[in-house]
């Protein structure tokens, strides 16, 4: 029997049978559909999480406190001890390692921003003048914090881009009063909006835009419960710019020994990251979560394929008498068992085909849709596709396989009398 | 053209063992028309299934042009029934949903025969069924059906036709024709043709008749009154 008799044959008894057909399909259709969207809603969250790293500006060494156990986030959680103080940044800056285009240090921590008329919750960052060269920012309006502002402790305030049109609907924000409240209204403080940022856009997925600036000496000698008890100004981070291909390795090594000395430990007791070191953490995350979508998705595509097996075995005992009468008319073993392999394989590949479809269309639809107020990223690997239909075609052959070789051994007597 | 020494058949059955062919000695020459007559039981099928290969002797031998072909491989002998061998059953045996000229061009499927449109077209001209070729088995009388089947057989230029009851399920004179159509074969194309029956009358069209009983052949009857077949 030639390809093309058997396909021919294959069609046949596919059309001869359009709503099983369909359904045995609709398996495949929703384990490859699901493969494809899946990885690319893990790729898309692995993409932003990327863009959002890289969003932090560029050429950038983060140093944070905490050790080299756990990461500065669970550190901070469990309220470990701020090890790094502004005075830090400077002698990092005035060491003189080369390579080194500027340091800034910032201090984070939730607070409320108050107007006369409205109320958000934001992130607020005491830093310097220094942020906005180091990290790479602009402003729409204003000016940033100026270094006067840090020596003086002034009470100026740069409202992220997201939080200014909150907090002034309609009113020109520069020049206004905001009150931040702190430490659940235990602090609050007036200050004065002299700047506001320019938006920082999706890639680093809104969040600086909801930030609002002020500095690091006005909170930091006004509020008790993050003073330091040496009189020293808490950071939470120094941000280190480096010069275009200089060696981050060497600056990291540099700035640990110099810290370490003047924190005077044996063991760091801060941490020295590179976006790199940043990118590798997320995207350990982000593979762990492709992983978990792919097995999911995986699941999906085998219990198609069982469905697949499961109708075809059907297929065999309901034709058994067609076997006969094929195999009395001169068909060989191998052709019975083309035709059953040709006939899976055929189905597996059009619901591979049309989940493929599905699949591509659902992600495109997908991305950039906003869902539990994320906005979602979907990336469509061709190599999702690739191991989606390689799947759908496994799975064709080994349904189809099986079932044919209990068809082979239908004996033709036996199914010419199955009437 | 065949020949049969010594054939037995035995099925193992949940009761004990059935002897179906018991030592079963026989010769067909080729153009020869044979009848097989014999009651439920007698064993005529199953020398039926092992003349078209379709199962195999317990012991003994089954030579086709002194070729054993008892002990080939089931590949071979499905290549063999599919060029040399022609079936007719008595249910038909035509598949579902396929036209008329469909059935008769699957064996030229399997034998990867070119051109089998046509030659497909030619054999049903032949069973006087040209205006019936898009037709399927549900849009066909029982004699009909039949003769597609005889057609189906044929197209595959076989030596032999073996026809399990063709007439079991016709009408009598429906029967007579598609016993003429087997008839005519045998005359003008020197087919060999080998028919399993219950009807006497079926019986006549053959010049030979075998009758078995209990897995034996008990009598076999050749008419004077015709011409010499060839060996």
């Amino acid at each position: 029997m030639s390809l093309v008799d058997a396909v021919r044959i294959a069609l046949r008894a596919i059309a001869a049978n359009r709503l099983r057909s369909a359904l045995t399909a609709l398996g495949l259709i929703i384990g490859v559909s699901s493969v494809i969207v899946l990885i690319a809603v893990g790729q898309g969250a692995q993409k932003g999480v990327t863009e959002r790293i890289r969003g932090l500006g560029t050429n950038l060494i983060f140093v944070r406190p905490g050790t080299a156990q756990g990461t500065a986030q669970t550190q901070g959680a469990r309220g470990a001890a701020m090890t790094l103080v502004a005075s830090d940044a400077d002698a990092i800056e005035q060491a003189g390692i080369p390579g080194i285009a500027g340091v800034s240090s910032q201090i984070n921590f939730p607070a409320q921003a108050i107007t006369s008329a409205q109320n958000v919750n934001t992130t607020v960052i005491g830093t310097t003048a220094n942020y906005v060269d180091v990290r790479g920012v602009s402003l729409s309006s204003g000016s940033f914090i100026s270094p006067t502002d840090v020596s003086t402790r002034g009470l100026a305030i740069v409202l992220g881009a997201a939080v200014a049109p909150q907090l002034f609907p309609e009113e020109e924000p520069l020049g206004q009063t905001v009150r931040l409240s702190l430490g659940g209204g235990r602090v609050t403080f007036q200050f004065r909006v002299v700047g506001v940022m320019a938006p920082r856009g999706g890639s680093s997925g809104g969040l600086e835009d909801s930030y609002v600036y002020v500095p690091v000496s006005s909170v930091q000698n006004r509020i008790a419960f993050v003073r330091n008890p040496t009189g020293q100004v808490n950071v939470s981070q120094i941000d280190i710019k480096t010069a275009p291909k200089a060696d981050q390795a060497l600056i990291k090594d540099q700035v640990t020994a110099l810290l370490m000395q003047r924190h005077n430990v044996a063991e760091p007791d801060f941490r020295v990251l590179s976006q790199d070191d940043l990118l590798g953490a997320a995207s350990a995350v982000s593979l762990t979560l492709s992983i978990l979508l792919g097995s999911v998705a995986g699941i999906s595509l085998i219990v198609g394929g069982i469905g697949v097996m499961n109708i075809m075995l059907v297929s065999v005992a309901e034709r058994i008498r067609e076997i006969g009468i094929r195999r009395a008319v001169g068909a060989q073993a191998n052709d019975i068992v083309k035709q059953f392999v040709t006939e899976a394989l055929t189905l597996c590949l059009v619901g591979g085909l049309i989940g493929t479809g599905v699949g591509v269309g659902a992600a495109v639809l997908l991305g950039g849709r906003a869902v539990a107020g994320q906005t979602m990223t979907t990336v469509i690997q061709p190599w999702s596709i690739g191991i989606a239909f390689a799947v759908a075609a496994g799975v064709g052959l080994i349904s189809g396989s099986y079932p044919a070789y209990r068809a082979t051994a239908v004996d033709p007597i036996t199914a010419l009398r199955n009437e | 053209m065949i020949r049969l020494e010594g054939v037995t058949k035995t099925y193992l059955t949940g009761a004990g063992a059935v002897h179906a062919l018991r030592d079963v000695d026989l010769e067909v020459r080729a153009g020869e028309f044979v009848a097989i007559m014999g009651q439920s039981g007698s064993g005529k099928s199953t020398l039926m299934n092992i003349l078209g290969c379709l199962d195999r002797p317990t012991s003994g031998t089954y030579r086709l042009d002194g070729r054993d072909v008892g002990r080939l491989p089931d590949s071979v002998r499905a290549k063999l029934r599919g060029a040399a061998f022609g079936f007719v059953f008595q249910s038909y045996n035509l598949l579902p949903r396929m036209s008329a000229l469909e059935q008769v061009e699957l064996p030229l499927i399997y034998q990867r025969v070119p051109n089998r449109r046509h030659l497909a077209a030619e054999a049903l001209v032949r069973v006087g069924l040209a205006d019936r070729a898009h037709h399927q088995p549900t849009q066909l009388s029982g004699g009909q059906q039949q003769r597609v089947a005889i057609a189906r057989s044929l197209v595959v230029n076989p030596r032999l036709i073996l026809a399990d009851e063709p007439t079991g399920a016709l009408d009598t004179k429906t029967g007579q024709e598609v016993m003429q159509l087997l008839t005519d074969l045998v005359d003008q194309r020197g087919i060999t043709v080998v028919l399993v029956t219950h009807e006497q009358s079926v019986a006549d069209f053959a010049r030979r008749t075998l009758r078995m009983r209990d897995g034996m052949i008990v009598e076999d009857v050749v008419r004077p009154s015709l011409r010499a077949v060839s060996g």
